[in-house]
């Protein structure tokens, strides 16, 4: 099944927007993520990011292949692991950081944090702290989607396949003919504890099919192997033709949270995943594709430099002032 | 004079505002070919059509995260969960999503949504199908709680709710739908104020719903015992609008704050302890008519003894005002 989809993301390769050069681009934003995430963790042993943070490195080529098939005002949810999916649809580094910092020019002037970003800008409906949420967020996002000529994509972990979100949003989907995304990034964890010991079934992808969900299970890895899923599910949603579960294996590097050393993962393992790294199979990709290792070392210098500005920028912006942002609990 | 049935307030405001603003939806369990499982709700599917009038699953949880999702993206929706009792499964997406969604966002959005909801026991409904769930919210910034007592505010506060741009969560009360009553005034009427529906000198008897009825019979019937209870609807359990009760009490000097609901985590307390706060001085009494500690019971006997009825209230004020009844 996926080889069938390599072969013909390849087939694609002289269509606009599947050359080299744009795949270079989405390599890109992968970097920008891993940079992000590891500027992240910095700042939080240096205690400069506070409460708690869910990294997703390791995990960069789901949101980037999906949100590539996105239309720019289209809909994408995320999850308290959710600065990839962020980045992915276009919020801006720097704005991101100064939320991650707590800064008054954060994209939500400080009052989310880490887990619960919003960035309605970009098409990013929000991120949210409560496994699942997302899910509903964008089965809602779509009812409006329908009528907009939109699409919505909800971002969500192996986790929330066993919320009552998933199977009630699933079935609603499905019945309303919505035009929605479903992409579970199954990273195998579910905090601390394996996804097998707890999941019924095996597979997550199969469950779309008590639904009569059409459904990939994708080597979430792999870049084009993800955009090529994500086309075939954005042009289904976009076409009437219904939802799309997408069960996009993955790995993240991190623990699940700060606190948290991963040791609850075997050695080999590890081993085995951080071999599959998605931004080195990006890389070996493009090369093969006949890009020079002087192109990827000038992307990886211009993203290295746009982050490092984002973090000096962020750090450099006045915290939110008590006095002046009391807030208000109702519009109007 | 025609009058309103409370029911009919309730479908007329709907349909209304699904006419008058086309970005409003409604949708829920039976509530578009069926008309609703308390017929308040016939006539919408036919007239407006399956894209604005629609039946769900059975699946609360998703019906309000569907509506935050549509709400923050172009839509006002306006919900049906059944009955209040049901609240329970779809809190997350209410609590975590449409009420934090204004402030966490940094107001880039709010979220116009309705949650309409048959409430309160009297029907022999049994102890999951009879509870008030406006309590429930009542500690959760970003969301309004308002209900009425009568046709012609269920009309107006309904029109409010689905043209604020917050979450509203609407409370009907089941003993109330087929009450008629004097056709509206006004078009709309504001989300968080009080009304005085009765003046009275000796003491203020605040209550909501269902309980605002009993407490104007008991009112009439204090009458006649020589006691001019003013009695206050305070109609939005959040904002809580304790300044009208607080000008009552001026007046007054004695709050009877009645509740159906436990005396321990109401708003009837939470009530008492803001207009003691703000307005100690002018108190000479202050107590609460609250339900049993208990479920809702099935039994029409235990049921009705349950309940604080319009008996209960006037015995209650003739008590503390140490005055006995005439009859």
């Amino acid at each position: 099944m996926a080889g069938t989809q390599t072969e013909r993301a390849r087939d694609r390769q002289d269509q606009p927007g599947e050359s080299p050069a744009e795949y270079l681009e989405r390599y890109g934003r992968m970097r920008l993520i891993r940079r992000f995430e590891e500027e992240i963790q910095r700042l939080f042993l240096k205690g400069e990011v506070h409460g708690t943070t869910h990294l997703s490195a390791g995990q960069e080529a789901v949101p980037v292949g999906i949100c590539s098939a996105l239309e720019p005002d289209d809909y994408v949810t995320g999850t308290y692991r959710g600065h990839g999916h962020a980045l992915a649809k276009g919020t801006d580094p720097e704005a991101l950081a100064a939320e991650m910092l707590g800064r008054v020019t954060g994209v939500c002037g400080g009052r989310a944090g880490s887990m619960n970003v919003v960035d309605l800008e970009h098409g990013l409906v929000g991120c949210f702290g409560i496994v699942g949420g997302s899910i509903a967020a964008a089965t809602g996002a779509a009812i409006s989607a329908q009528r907009q000529g939109r699409v919505a994509v909800a971002f969500f972990g192996d986790g929330a396949s066993n919320q009552g979100y998933f199977h009630e949003c699933l079935n609603w989907a499905q019945v309303f003919d919505l035009p929605v995304v479903y992409v579970c990034e199954n990273n195998f964890y579910g905090e601390f504890t394996p996804m097998a010991s707890v999941t019924a079934g095996g597979e997550i992808g199969i469950r779309a099919a008590s639904f009569g969900m059409q459904s990939q299970v994708v080597d979430g890895n792999d870049l084009w192997a993800v955009r090529e899923a994500a086309l075939d599910a954005v042009t289904r949603a976009r076409g009437g033709d219904g939802p799309t579960l997408l069960e996009c294996q993955t790995y993240r590097h991190y623990g699940h949270s700060k606190s948290d050393p991963g040791k609850y993962r075997p050695p080999d393992e590890v081993e085995s995943w951080l071999a599959r790294d998605p931004l080195d199979l990006a890389r070996a990709r493009l090369l093969d594709l006949g890009l020079g290792e002087d192109e990827l070392a000038a992307k990886d210098a211009e993203i290295d430099s746009h982050m490092d500005r984002a973090v000096e920028g962020a750090r450099a912006a006045p915290y939110p002032d008590p006095a002046e942002d009391r807030g208000s609990e109702f519009k109007g | 004079m025609s009058e309103l049935e409370f029911r009919k307030a309730i479908r007329d405001a709907l349909d209304e505002e699904i006419e008058r603003d086309p970005s409003v939806v409604f949708f829920g369990e039976d509530v578009a070919a069926p008309g609703g499982v308390f017929m308040t709700t016939p006539g919408l599917h036919e007239k407006h059509g399956q894209e604005r009038v629609f039946d769900t699953p059975i699946s609360e949880l998703a019906m309000a995260g569907a509506a935050f999702g549509a709400a923050v993206t172009g839509l006002r929706p306006v919900i049906e969960i059944m009955f209040g009792d049901f609240m329970a499964l779809p809190m997350d997406s209410l609590v975590n999503q449409s009420a934090k969604y204004w402030y966490v966002s940094n107001e880039q959005a709010s979220v116009p949504l309705v949650v309409r909801s048959a409430v309160g026991a009297g029907g022999r409904f049994g102890a999951m199908h009879s509870q008030i769930h406006g309590t429930w919210f009542q500690g959760i910034p970003g969301i309004k709680i308002v209900g009425p007592s009568n046709p012609a505010d269920a009309k107006g506060l309904l029109k409010s709710a689905i043209r604020d741009d917050n979450p509203v969560i609407f409370l009907e009360h089941k003993r109330l739908y087929s009450v008629k009553g004097p056709e509206p005034t006004e078009e709309t009427v504001p989300l968080g104020r009080a009304a005085v529906v009765r003046e009275g000198g000796d003491v203020t008897i605040v209550s909501a719903l269902r309980g605002v009825r009993d407490a104007l019979e008991a009112a009439e019937e204090l009458a006649g015992d020589g006691i001019e209870a003013e009695v206050v609807d305070i109609r939005s359990l959040r904002p809580l609008d304790h300044e009208t009760v607080l000008r009552s009490v001026a007046k007054t000097n004695r709050l009877m704050v009645v509740e159906e609901g436990t005396r321990v985590g109401g708003w009837a307390g939470n009530l008492l302890g803001i207009v003691a706060a703000e307005g100690l001085d002018e108190l000479d009494d202050a107590w609460i008519v609250a339900t049993e500690d208990t479920p809702a019971p099935y039994s029409p006997t235990l049921e009705d003894d349950w309940l604080p009825g319009a008996a209960e209230i006037a015995a209650a004020v003739r008590e503390r005002l140490g005055v006995a009844a005439r009859s």
